[in-house]
């Protein structure tokens, strides 16, 4: 019962962290900024002050989930 | 297999998903956010303490204040086209290819499973954690639902729910892999799943409750919230479909060629 699954007969090699890191940070940091623009900026806290961003997301900004107003 | 085959696949899932998730989200959804931002007007237009409430909490457009702002406000047409499909294109290319790297760390970490079913198990925790639990505490509301008074703490709320399931997740994940060798397959599910389960209802119920509902039409919230999970769920699902599909690809092409090699360097 607890074996079957996914057995391949060769093991899978996997990716060293120390080449995944310096990706991984830069990825996610990118990701982090993107989102928060869509999600959040300007409607919670404002670093470009205004409302341009948000106006112009508004719409992805409720239907994706995020407390809009 | 290197960080970038996976970054560059992720990116692409993601671009790809976001199209059929604004597609979903242009027909699906904004007939409601129109029904919403028709209540908002109705109840702007009657009495004169809504309208003061509003103006100072958030400014949100729609045509009375356009023209009151003077048109530097986006109009509503290009709000449910263009701005819908920015805001869903960029959120889903960043998370195609955070699910890209993230799908790259799992790749031959979790028990003996193939890429392609690693990739697909990082997608459905990453839904779970990153989309569904957030929805089931704090639900997505269309537009005339909550006072701009609170938009402050609603969204921290909702980081700081989506913050920990996304740790919980990251976690669970961890804990399997020691236990895999140890208990086998379906008792290590058993035992992460539910752990996870406990963890994310104890936040849930930890964190307050927010209602600001008010005597907003039940079948426009309704439909709207159906709406956005439908967005999400289209954009999540096609992400790991897209770029489970990739890996798997990806994966049997290096096989291909490390077998190759091994037999020319036999001859
Ligand atoms: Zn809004």
């Amino acid at each position: 019962m607890s074996q079957v699954t996914a057995t391949p007969e060769v093991e899978i090699p996997a990716i060293p962290v120390a080449q995944l890191a310096p990706w991984a940070a830069f990825v996610f940091l990118v990701a982090a900024i993107v989102l928060f623009f869509i999600s959040a900026d300007q409607g919670a806290v404002s670093i470009p002050s205004g409302t341009a961003i948000h106006e112009w997301v508004h719409d992805g900004r409720h239907l994706l989930g995020f407390p809009c107003h | 297999m290197t960080p970038r085959n996976f970054l560059v696949r992720g990116l692409l899932a993601g671009f790809i998903a976001s199209l059929f998730s604004f597609a979903v989200a242009y027909t699906v959804g904004e007939p409601q956010v129109d029904a919403a931002i028709a209540v908002e007007e109705a109840n702007a237009a009657a009495p004169a303490d809504a309208t003061a409430e509003h103006s100072d909490g958030h400014s949100h457009s729609h045509a009375d204040e356009d023209a009151e702002a003077g048109g530097t406000e986006v109009s509503r047409e290009k709000q449910s086209t263009l701005g819908l499909a920015t805001g869903i294109l960029t959120v889903g290319t960043a998370l195609g290819g955070v699910i890209g790297l993230a799908s790259a760390f799992a790749v031959g970490r979790i028990g003996r499973l193939r890429p392609s079913q690693s990739t697909a198990l990082v997608a459905l925790v990453g839904y779970v954690s990153f989309s569904l639990v957030p929805f089931l505490k704090y639900p997505a509301n269309p537009p005339a639902v909550g006072s701009g008074d609170t938009i402050g703490d609603r969204t921290l709320y909702y980081f700081i729910v989506q913050g920990i399931a996304i740790l919980a997740a990251i976690v669970a994940v961890l804990v399997a892999r020691r236990l895999l060798d140890r208990i086998g397959t379906y008792r290590t599910v058993l035992a992460t799943a539910g752990g996870y389960l406990v963890v994310v209802i104890v936040m849930a119920l930890a964190m307050p409750t927010v209602n600001e509902l008010g005597d907003f039409p039940a079948d426009t919230l309704w439909y709207f919230r159906l709406a956005s999970l439908l967005t999400n769920v289209t954009l999540w699902a096609g992400i790991g479909i897209v770029l489970v599909g990739l890996i798997g690809r990806l994966y049997e092409q290096e096989s291909v060629k490390a077998a190759r090699r091994e037999l020319a360097a036999s001859l």
